[in-house]
């Protein structure tokens, strides 16, 4: 009796050898980099910790179909390294001689990998299954591209200071105009009047009429700033 | 402003604006001396040519070329009291086509420098997000992995290339103009009009800004710099002198060229803007004291280029061991922590011994990380400031507060340097009497601005950037050199030193002193003679003209040739601005025969 269990152990046990082992059909390859996730709170793997992760992957299995009844028994972890990385295999609960389809436990991990993350504390870059790529998070877009915001206001200030620029540098001008004219009228009205100077009315030494002494107004320049 | 409106009637000129002061004038021609060269040329030369031992025959070319061409700019427009082409014009009519000259190659520098711009607005609208956009590769189509060419290349170079250029693979490939660069490119055209609308009143304010604000950032950045990690590398780096440098005479032609380009001598804007000084102003001591601003400048801004690379060099080696770290682990399943970057070479050459035939196959990935490579990689221009400083910008802290302050002080060297080209180019216009009677300064700005900035569209198109590189490369180089000699030829020998030398010390009342003389009537002219037989010659043995294109399916630059219609607008670019003196010179005589003619006919 002991001697059938003995061969039965044995038979399941090389039977499980076979189906778990580096590069096996439908084995995966897993890698954690605990350290690098949690530095200080870092926990250490044991058989603990490869008990959690074999009833993770059962409930991934389970809620991926609801036909499939894998037990933890069902998953089998074999060449676990220092590195922390071994390889699993799922094999089928009906008949324990064969294994889950690499693509199903594929689908499987992939539609519940945040749940498995979450549960060991890692991210999908320190809990990496080798074969199955993550979909990463795209960035969060805003509806209106931030720079345009941004664009839109410098826009409007610098478009509002020119109009304000022209338009003060239109008015100036307009008074200028206004002074002149007035000035003008001014002295249309003391013409009236002729003022007489030394016998030379004033009208002609306006100096509108009158030479301009170069010399003299070239002056000015020479003198050097105190 | 309007301070110094002249109240004399109908003496040579009628009421020409003035600055308020002098400090206004000093900062103007700081604000347009101290531009994006100084930050993103200097650097780079300095760790070609020598390190510290470079400062040597900088300081050198700094008091035989920089000095006293820049005292010989500002005193000349001081003097005339006119923009380039007036000022030239009275110092011998002949030489009109030297003004002209000027004013060419303002219009082709302001043409595509406000582009760079364009660039740093938006790289400043893009830094309001979190994380910066050119921090992480976007991801590709299905979302497994991030786009290819952003994998092949890092993720600022893609950002610059392909989300900001948009780059073609190739000159001939000109593609669409691209909208956001457009629209970027108005933006900074309309701030440069700001600026300009109003002549010297609203210049003068905004000098006090473009000239000061710089050095504040760069102040702030010095202190980041010098706190971050892995600065004193680069720092050391750079700063070890090779003297050995000092033998090689590209060492020297290069810091003659940088002298004089940093300057901005020849484009007319210094003419203009001493033009608005009163006379009587001290030009000698303005000329010192912004040359040796603008030298103090480069080596400060040197400093803080350095410790950033320092930073990028140390952050990019200590990546690199991580990832040979992580891929020893991974390949033979050691654990985590047992290889540190301490006793990485021991434990690579245990298991090169332990497990022979699987490190074998692992050698072709394990990159040598080297400290001094990643100093090597020395770059210059847009690639310095828009690729190496902003990828230093995202491994910091509060990056985008960084990233702000940095693209604005772009902004202001940018600016600045704009606000002396269109000076160069406008200050001609208004002096003119057909001009500027019919129509007002404001109308007459507002044209000059639109024109630039619809040619300026060309370099939005996704060739753009290689046109930038050409108009960068040849627009202004050797029509510099020759328009300042025959500017230092000019002043020397036509109009003479001596009637100079009586102007100057009229003007600001003292004598003028040896040196000045010995370098404007010799010195200089030779030095120019040289740069310029040298420029020539290296021109004529390269053969063809080659340019640097971007390959979007390797992730790196391409060296390829320029097609020929590239050449010939090359040669238009040189030929447009040099031609114009003769041309000038031509002009002018036939003018004056037909006048005597006449008159002889006449009598």
């Amino acid at each position: 009796m002991l001697q059938v269990l003995l061969l039965t152990f044995s038979v399941v046990t090389v039977a499980h050898a076979e189906l778990c082992k580096p590069d096996a059909q439908n084995a995966f390859k897993v890698r954690l980099s605990i350290k690098t996730a949690l530095g200080d709170n870092a926990y250490a793997w044991d058989a603990n910790e490869e008990y959690l992760f074999k009833a993770m992957v059962a409930f991934t299995m389970r809620r991926y179909s609801t036909k499939t009844t894998t037990q933890i028994s069902n998953v089998l972890l074999c060449n676990v390294t220092d590195r922390v990385s071994f390889w699993f295999v799922v094999t089928d609960s009906s008949k324990n001689t064969t294994t889950v389809p690499g693509s199903e436990v594929e689908a499987a991990i992939r539609m519940n990998r945040n749940r498995i993350n979450n549960a060991f504390l890692l991210s999908d870059k320190t809990l990496q299954f080798l074969k199955i790529s993550s979909t990463l998070a795209p960035p969060v877009e805003p509806s209106t591209p931030v720079w345009l915001i941004v664009f839109g206001v410098v826009l409007c200030l610098i478009v509002a200071a020119i109009v304000f620029l022209v338009v003060a540098g239109i008015q100036q001008r307009k008074k200028k105009n206004k002074e002149s004219t007035e000035r003008e009228n001014l002295e249309e009205k003391g013409e009236v009047t002729i003022t007489i100077e030394n016998g030379i009315p004033c009208e002609t030494l306006d100096l509108k009429a009158g030479h301009i002494n170069g010399v003299f107004s070239a002056d000015d320049e020479r003198f050097t700033s105190l | 402003g309007l301070a110094g409106v002249s109240t004399r009637v109908g003496v040579m000129d009628k009421s020409r604006p003035l600055w308020d002061n002098p400090v206004q004038f000093v900062f103007a021609c700081i604000s347009y001396a101290v531009g994006l060269g100084n930050v993103w040329r200097f650097p780079y030369l300095c760790q070609m040519y020598g390190g510290g031992g470079f400062l040597i025959p900088y300081f050198i070319m700094l008091i035989v070329e920089g000095m006293p061409l820049l005292y010989m700019e500002l005193a000349v427009g001081q003097r005339m009291r006119q923009g380039s082409i007036g000022a030239w014009k009275i110092i011998s009519p002949y030489l009109c086509g030297v003004g002209v000259a000027s004013v060419v190659v303002s219009f082709f520098l302001s043409m595509y420098y406000n582009v760079i711009n364009a660039w740093a607005f938006w790289y400043l609208f893009h830094s309001f997000q979190d994380p910066l956009p050119w921090a992480t590769c976007p991801l590709n189509s299905n979302r497994t992995g991030y786009e290819e060419e952003c994998e092949k290349t890092s993720s600022t170079q893609y950002f610059w290339y392909r989300q900001t250029l948009n780059i073609s693979p190739s000159l001939e490939v000109s593609g669409a103009v691209q909208w956001e660069q457009a629209l970027c490119l108005t933006l900074a055209w309309l701030v440069v009009y700001l600026c300009i609308l109003r002549g010297t009143e609203s210049t003068g304010k905004v000098v006090y800004v473009t000239a000061s604000l710089p050095y504040c950032v760069l102040i702030i950045y010095l202190i980041r710099g010098l706190t971050l990690h892995g600065a004193v590398n680069g720092l050391i780096y750079m700063f070890t002198p090779k003297l050995e440098q000092l033998s090689n005479p590209k060492t020297w032609i290069s810091a003659a060229t940088q002298i004089f380009f940093s300057l901005g001598l020849g484009f007319g804007s210094l003419i203009a803007f001493a033009s608005y000084n009163e006379p009587s102003n001290n030009c000698e001591r303005h000329a010192i004291i912004v040359s040796l601003i603008n030298s103090a400048t480069s080596i400060f801004a040197s400093i803080v280029t350095f410790s950033i690379y320092g930073f990028k060099a140390t952050f990019n080696y200590e990546s690199c061991i991580n990832k040979v770290i992580l891929l020893l682990l991974n390949a033979f399943d050691l654990e985590e922590g047992s290889l540190t970057a301490d006793n990485l070479n021991e434990m690579k050459d245990y298991l090169m011994a332990t497990h022979p035939q699987e490190y074998a196959q692992l050698l072709p990935q394990l990159k040598n990380c080297s400290l001094e490579a990643e100093l090597d990689t020395a770059v210059q221009g847009t690639g310095l400031a828009f690729i190496v400083y902003s990828e230093a910008i995202k491994n910091m802290e509060v990056s985008q507060l960084y990233s702000v302050l940095y693209f604005v002080m772009l902004l202001m060297l940018g600016i600045g340097s704009m606000l002396g080209n269109t000076a160069a180019i406008l200050t001609p216009l208004t002096d003119s009497k057909v001009i500027a009677t019919r129509f007002p300064k404001e109308v007459i700005s507002g044209v000059v601005c639109f024109i630039n900035c619809i040619i300026g569209l060309i370099f939005t198109m996704e060739a753009g950037n290689y046109w930038f590189d050409i108009f960068n490369d040849y627009a202004a180089t050797l029509s510099l050199l020759l328009i300042v000699l025959v500017e230092t030829i000019a002043v020397c020998y036509i109009y003479g030193l001596r009637r100079f030398e009586k102007d100057l010390h009229t003007m600001i009342g003292r004598k003028l002193n040896w040196y000045w003389k010995v370098m404007w009537a010799f010195a200089s002219p030779l030095l120019i003679i040289s740069l310029f037989i040298f420029y020539l010659t290296d021109y004529i043995l390269t053969g063809t003209l080659q340019y640097q294109a971007w390959d979007g399916t390797q992730g790196q630059l391409v060296t390829k040739d320029y097609p020929g219609y590239a050449l010939a607008v090359i040669g238009l670019l040189v030929a447009s601005s040099t031609m114009c003196i003769p041309l000038g010179a031509l002009v002018t005589f036939v003018r004056k025969r037909l006048k005597r003619e006449r008159v002889s006919t006449v009598a």
